[in-house]
C-alpha cells in the first residue's frame, strides 16, 4: 500500500531535500520519511510543506530550519509550513527508507494488523537487527523517541527499536 | 474576541491535553521504572503536540496579535476549560495510570467523533491526535490490568485510585453552554451521546482488573466552567513561571 496523497513535489527540488535527514534518525532523508508533502517553485522562492511524524515531534522544527539552510546553500530562499493533513502514516516511509533503518538498527514498521500482534505481544514477527531472528519480545510499548517501541532479542539478547506502525 | 464560541470549545479540548501534558511532564525522571518513565513521557510530549495544534488555530481564530504560548502561559485561572480530572496530583502509580486511564479512554471517542467535525481543522487535528491517542489507551489499560490483577498491594492502591477518581469523570460528558450552536452547526460534538459507551467500555476493562466499580453516585464538576480544584494553582504557578518573570522570553 503506497497511498501517495496530496504530494506535489517539484522533481528539480528533490536532490537538496534528499540530503536533508532527520535529525534523530541520521540515514533517513525527509523524502525518504515521507514528511514532505508539497515542495514547489513559486516566483523564485521556495515552498515547502511538512507534515508531523507526531504531533509533538520536537524535530519537526530542526527540520524546517534544516531545509532552510539546505537550500540557501544552494543560493534559494524557502518557506517552510508545516500542515496536519493529511496526516503522516508509516506507508510513506519509502523501500530505500526501510531498509537504511534496518541497517541503522531500527526495525521498520510491519503493517498495521502484524504491528498490532507485535505490540501486544501475540506474535512474535519483529526481527532483531542484530542477528535477524524474530525470537523477540517487546520490553516497552515506547521507546526512546514517540515513533519507536522498545524490544529485545531472545537469541542475541540485543535490545533495539522498532518504528511502530502509525495509521 | 471574534469566533469567542468556538475558541472557548477549542480550550475545553486543548486544556485538557495541556493540563495532564503538563502532570504527565512533572514524573519525567521520577518514573518508577525507565520503560514507564518513557512512556510517560512520550504521552506528555503527543498531548503538548496536540496542544500547540489546537492553540495555534484558537490564536489565528481570535484575529488578535497573541500566539499559542499567549494562551497556554498568560490565561488566568479561572479561563482554563480543563476538566477536574486531568489537574489532580501524581499521588502514585496507580493514581497516574487510573486518571491517564480514565481520561484516554473518553479521549479516544471524542476524537473518533471530532475526526468528522464540519470544521476542517479541529477534523485534522483528531485524524492526526487519535493515531497517538490508540496508544495512550493501550499503554494506561494495560496497566490497569496489571495493577488490578497484580498483588494484594498493587491491587489496593489502584483500587483506592479507582475510588477516589471515579468522581471526576462524569464532568467529561458535560457540554458548554456555549457549545449548542456549534453542535447544531456539526462543528462541536455533543459530548452527553458519548456517555454510555465510556462507561461500558471502561467497566469492562475494570472487572478484566478484577477491581470494583464504585457505587457511589456523586459526582465532582467545575472545572470546563473555570471552577478548579486547589491543585490547579499549583500547576498553574510551575506552568507559567517562566513567562510570568520574564515576559515574552523565548527559548
Ligand atoms: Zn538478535
Amino acid at each position: 500500500m503506497t497511498v501517495k496523497l496530496e504530494q506535489h513535489i517539484d522533481p528539480s527540488l528533490i536532490p537538496v531535500l534528499q540530503e536533508v535527514y532527520d535529525p534523530e534518525i541520521p540515514v533517513l532523508s525527509l523524502m525518504d520519511m515521507g514528511v514532505v508533502r508539497y515542495a514547489q517553485l513559486i516566483d523564485g522562492k521556495v515552498k515547502i510543506k511538512i507534515t508531523p511524524t507526531y504531533s509533538g515531534c520536537p524535530a519537526m522544527d530542526v527540520m524546517a530550519d534544516d531545509i532552510v539552510a539546505a537550500f540557501a546553500e544552494q543560493d534559494m530562499e524557502a518557506d517552510v509550513e508545516l500542515v496536519l493533513s493529511p496526516a503522516w502514516t508509516t506507508d510513506w516511509i519509502t523501500e530505500k527508507g526501510k531498509k537504511a533503518l534496518e541497517k541503522y538498527g531500527i526495525a521498520a514498521p510491519l503493517e498495521e494488523k502484524l504491528d498490532k500482534a507485535a505490540l501486544l505481544g501475540n506474535e512474535k514477527i519483529v526481527k532483531c537487527t542484530n542477528c535477524g531472528s524474530t525470537n523477540t519480545k517487546m520490553i516497552s510499548q515506547f521507546g526512546s523517541t514517540a515513533c519507536k517501541a522498545l524490544f529485545q532479542c531472545e537469541d542475541c539478547q540485543e535490545p533495539f527499536d522498532y518504528f511502530k506502525c502509525l495509521k | 474576541m471574534k469566533n469567542d464560541n468556538l475558541i472557548q470549545y477549542i480550550y475545553s479540548i486543548a486544556d485538557n491535553a495541556l493540563i495532564l501534558g503538563q502532570r504527565l511532564s512533572e514524573l519525567c525522571g521520577h518514573g518508577p521504572s525507565l520503560e514507564t518513565d518513557i512512556g510517560i513521557t512520550n504521552m506528555a510530549l503527543d498531548l503538548l503536540g496536540q496542544t500547540r495544534s489546537y492553540f495555534q488555530y484558537a490564536a489565528k481564530l481570535s484575529e488578535e496579535d497573541i500566539t499559542e504560548d499567549d494562551l497556554a502561559y498568560l490565561r488566568t485561572e479561572r479561563q482554563y476549560r480543563n476538566v477536574l480530572l486531568v489537574e489532580q496530583p501524581n499521588r502514585d502509580f496507580a493514581y497516574v495510570i487510573t486518571r491517564q486511564f480514565l481520561f484516554d479512554a473518553f479521549h479516544l471517542l471524542l476524537l473518533q467523533k471530532l475526526q468528522n467535525s464540519a470544521d476542517e481543522t479541529l477534523s485534522a487535528i483528531a485524524k492526526k491526535s487519535i493515531k497517538e491517542v490508540s496508544y495512550h489507551f493501550r499503554f494506561s489499560s494495560d496497566w490497569v490490568k496489571r495493577l488490578g490483577d497484580g498483588t494484594d498491594k498493587s491491587h489496593a492502591k489502584i483500587q483506592d485510585a479507582v475510588d477516589n477518581l471515579w468522581t471526576y469523570t462524569d464532568e467529561l460528558f458535560h457540554n458548554l453552554g456555549t457549545d449548542s450552536e456549534l453542535i447544531e452547526k456539526g462543528i462541536a460534538i455533543d459530548l452527553t451521546k458519548l456517555k454510555e459507551e465510556y462507561y461500558n467500555k471502561i467497566k469492562e476493562i475494570i472487572s478484566e482488573a478484577t477491581l470494583s466499580i464504585p457505587e457511589s453516585k456523586y459526582f465532582q464538576k467545575g472545572g470546563k466552567k473555570g471552577i478548579h480544584t486547589e491543585h490547579m494553582g499549583y500547576l498553574l504557578a510551575d506552568l507559567q513561571y517562566m513567562q510570568r518573570t520574564y515576559p515574552n522570553m523565548k527559548w
